[in-house]
């Protein structure tokens, strides 16, 4: 008896298996395809991709993952890889696919705004990301830190959060460092921080964040959109985000760390013109709009309003780097965090 | 010898299995072919030492850890009576579902509310995976300990032998093959967890491959730590397979045993009755380990699930769940055909080599996800090529990709990377029946065929069925490989978890990764349940 049931349950699961996918080859008779391979999650991209294949009838088919791994995944396939988009989510991968020669110039007509691209326009940024300084206010007095140099001071021994240097943030905002300020300061910049961390780098900026607030460090460093997307959460998470406080650094010299989420069209992308398409729509009213409501990331229009939230934050001025140049320095920044010991 | 070695079919077909299944391996290998001073400088300046030591510590200790639970656990459900036994015997089990990095991501978030200590650390890595990674042991441990004949204890008995030391001269040594394969299984998984360590900021060989893969973008040098911790692997299997090389562990008399005790109704292992207190101490221990290992996270995995679950969408839920089965089944069924076949050309063959061969084919488990990926990804690169320039030959059209990005390459990567979880399954289980019932049975003028399906199958069963649960569970879980080589628009629940956990939003994490649980305990009752039939 049990095994009948199994026998049907794993028949019925199979023949839904063959269907959806059958399904999918079925959809694929739409005059249109365009492959995309995202380093954002699907949550974060499809919503905009679904508006974009109803208003131009085109089938859209994702794949998501590890910026490099897709990478990676686009370079072995060589020329007859179905990829037309590459999506990232930070400026050294979009570089790092330029100088791999996975990509080739956007031919679409950009608008004004657009000044955070590639000078041979192989990629273009679709909305910024700051680093921010983020206190507890209860334990630093307004105007006690001004700069990310600040934060080397030896009254905050023991009480700065930063996560771990394997991620990408902190390996482009050494690398923007690195850039500005050279390699020594760079180098004894990274190994002040490390002398003063409250604990050894773990867990995503969200846990950073709460460490804060839970008194483990008073001081983190952290990505606005995730401040922001606790405050429009659970209560639980509401009320821990609106006891962190938001420092824009640099304001009177550098400015605060800058990073984007990009999009470039591929090197032996089969349909270049709904590419494009897709692009120009990216960068239109409605997906800025989108980003800087739903996601709170700062849209690359300045046009559009802000999320309540964001505006909450305050304005800020950010760097100003040749932003491919930060992509080329990845590995630089990298061996210079190996250096100051922060893991 | 050669020329024997090419005139065994054996030897031949478990040559082109382990060939085709060593691609990626080798792949990964050639990066040793251009080494990098500067880079190794740095690396060996830096971070190298920190790397080899935390994995060695990592791998060591959930060696351990599971070990310990494992033998332990085994040991109590096949020897003493005690309130819960016949139910903790496929409980004690369930653990195996719960994927590693949800475990931590679980009990971080558990912590982190109840404030009482920090499980971010190498301790708490070491905790989380020894939880759920002592199922593999357990269960090889639990029946190389009950196949173990009722003589050797009745002997020991009579010669004045403690039950400890029957347990530390005897019972154990006899399960040695088992329990080693089991720990080396899990300080395998260890050595190749990325989620977890990451997660916890711990650095570990593995992370070291992804920074300096990610980070410098030098592919290079991480496919060669790769090929290293790939080689360490090797080496400790070597060894430990050297070092029992004298050593035969069959069941001997296996058949008159069950007649004579079937005759005066005893069982063969009668158990061991308590005092009262260890009778309900022992169910206390089984408790606790699996109060820890899942109810505890599967409990809190449910409570943020259920906030949730409003939120879903029902068409892509169901979706993902029939992706997630049916690639987990369908795998299950390939990956432990070949191990048979690879297990019986080594049975068979006259050729010593075949085992150094399946050894080499098996290295996969070793080696992280997302860099087998890509020594997949690239001869497919080079494969796909070739096969549009003759198509294009032929019919002026190009293909397209057949091999990358479709379920090929998912499946591939599949059998690579599980292949070792099913053959230390297959093997242990065909090194246990006597090779003299082999002879006999051809003797007997019966042929290969015959003696596979009427006395090999039938005594196989049990291990037959362990593997391709073994192996279903393990697709199930598998993120890194499925992630990169899967088709579009193909998600699985692992990679869904995946994508919340990443985002940090480990409450959405939660739905997906409850599924994978439920999904997974099936096949480990069912398990259990033909277990204790037969």
């Amino acid at each position: 008896m049990r095994k009948i049931v199994f026998g049907l349950f794993a028949s019925v699961l199979s023949i839904s298996f063959v269907a959806t996918n059958a399904s999918a080859n079925a959809t694929e008779a739409s005059p249109q395809q365009l492959n995309i391979y995202s380093a954002r999650n699907e949550a974060l991209i499809k919503p905009l991709l679904d508006q974009f294949a109803a208003q131009h009838d085109v089938t859209i088919n994702l794949v998501t993952g590890k910026a490099d791994a897709l990478l990676a995944r686009a370079k072995s396939e060589g020329r007859f890889s179905p990829v037309d988009i590459i999506i990232t989510t930070d400026v050294g991968r979009l570089s790092r696919a330029k100088s791999q020669g996975l990509t080739q110039p956007i031919t679409a007509v950009l608008p004004d705004f657009v000044t955070l691209q590639d000078p041979q326009q192989h990629w273009v940024a679709l909305t910024t990301r700051n680093r921010p300084i983020m206190i507890n206010p209860k334990k630093i007095a307004p105007g006690e830190i001004t700069r990310y140099e600040d934060l080397l001071k030896p009254e905050y021994k023991g009480r700065v959060c930063v996560r771990s240097s394997t991620n990408i943030y902190n390996q482009s905002m050494v690398a923007a460092m690195l850039i500005q300020q050279g390699e020594a300061l760079t180098l004894a910049w990274a190994k002040g921080l490390v002398d003063n961390f409250a604990r050894r780098p773990k867990g995503g900026d969200r846990d950073q964040i709460k460490a804060v607030v839970a008194g483990v460090c008073d001081i983190a460093l952290a990505n606005t959109y995730y401040l922001a997307a606790m405050r429009n959460a659970d209560a639980e998470s509401v009320a821990i985000a609106n006891q962190v406080k938001v420092v824009w650094p640099n304001q009177s010299d550098r400015g605060v760390h800058l990073n984007i989420s990009g999009i470039a069209v591929a090197k032996y992308a089969q349909n270049t013109d709904i590419a494009n398409q897709l692009i120009t729509f990216m960068l239109g009213q409605q997906a800025q709009d989108w980003y800087a409501k739903t996601n709170h990331e700062y849209p690359v229009d300045p046009k559009i309003e802000w999320s309540s939230t964001l505006q909450a934050m305050g304005t800020f001025t950010s760097e100003n780097v040749e932003l491919n140049q930060v992509g080329e320095l990845n590995a630089k920044a990298l061996q210079i965090m190996d250096k100051s010991g922060w893991q | 010898m050669a020329i024997t070695s090419l005139r065994d079919p054996w030897f031949i077909s478990a040559l082109c299995l382990c060939a085709l299944l060593g691609v990626p391996i080798i792949a990964i290998l050639w990066s040793f072919t251009e080494i990098s001073v500067p880079l190794w400088t740095h690396l060996i300046d830096t971070n190298l030492s920190l790397y080899i030591g935390n994995s060695l510590l990592l791998a060591l200790g959930v060696g351990l850890g599971s070990g310990i639970l494992g033998v332990s656990l085994a040991w109590c459900v096949t020897q003493y009576e005690f309130w819960g036994r016949s139910w903790f015997q496929w409980a004690l089990l369930l653990p195996l579902a719960m994927p590693a990095y949800i475990m931590a991501y679980t009990y971080t978030g558990l912590f982190d509310d109840l404030g009482w200590f920090d499980s971010r650390s190498l301790v708490g890595a070491i905790a989380f995976m020894s939880l759920v990674l002592y199922p593999y042991v357990f269960m090889l441990a639990k029946t190389a300990f009950s196949g173990q004949q009722q003589q050797y204890q009745e002997v020991a008995a009579t010669l004045g032998i403690t039950r400890s030391a029957y347990f530390i001269k005897i019972a154990l040594p006899i399960a040695r093959p088992a329990v080693l394969t089991g720990v080396a299984l899990a300080m395998m998984e260890a050595l190749a967890d990325y989620g977890t360590v990451a997660f916890f900021g711990i650095s570990t060989f593995t992370t070291g491959i992804f920074r300096t893969w990610f980070g410098m973008g030098e592919m290079q040098l991480a496919s060669q730590l790769a090929g290293g911790l790939a080689l360490f692997v090797l080496i400790v299997l070597g060894l430990e397979k050297h070092s029992r090389r004298n050593m035969r562990f069959y069941q001997t008399q296996d058949l008159p045993v069950n007649k004579h005790s079937s005759s005066t109704v005893q069982p063969a292992n009668p158990l061991t009755i308590q005092s009262p207190l260890s009778y309900y101490l022992l169910s206390a221990y089984c408790f606790t380990v699996l109060l820890i290992a899942f109810i505890v996270p599967v409990t809190q995995l449910c409570v943020w699930a259920w906030g949730t679950v409003q939120t879903i969408d029902v068409a892509e839920y169901w979706t993902l769940l029939v992706n997630s089965f049916s690639l987990a089944f369908v795998s299950s069924i390939l990956i432990v055909f070949i191990a048979l076949c690879l297990s019986y050309a080594q049975r068979f063959s006259q050729t010593k080599s075949v085992g150094y061969l399946t050894q080499f084919a098996s290295l996969g488990y070793a080696i992280p996800g997302t860099v087998l990926a890509i020594g997949i990804l690239q001869p497919f690169g080079w494969l796909d090529e070739q096969v549009n320039y003759i198509w294009y030959e032929w019919f002026g059209e190009y293909i397209g990709l057949v091999f990358s990005g479709t379920f090929v390459a998912l499946f591939f990567a599949y059998c690579v990377r599980f292949l070792s979880v099913a053959m230390h399954n297959t093997q242990t289980g065909l090194e246990r029946i006597k090779p003299n019932i082999d002879d006999a049975v051809l003797t007997l003028g019966r042929g290969r065929m015959s003696l596979m399906r009427r006395i090999h199958f039938p005594l196989l069963r049990k291990s037959l069925l362990a593997a391709s649960i073994l192996v279903f569970v393990d697709v199930l879980k598998e993120l890194p490989a499925t992630l990169i080589l899967r088709p579009f628009n193909f998600n699985t629940l692992a990679v869904k978890a995946f994508e919340y956990a990443s985002d940090e939003r480990l409450i959405a994490a939660a739905l997906p990764s409850v599924t994978i649980v439920i999904i997974g305990i099936i096949p480990v009752i069912m398990l259990t349940r033909a277990m204790k039939q037969s």
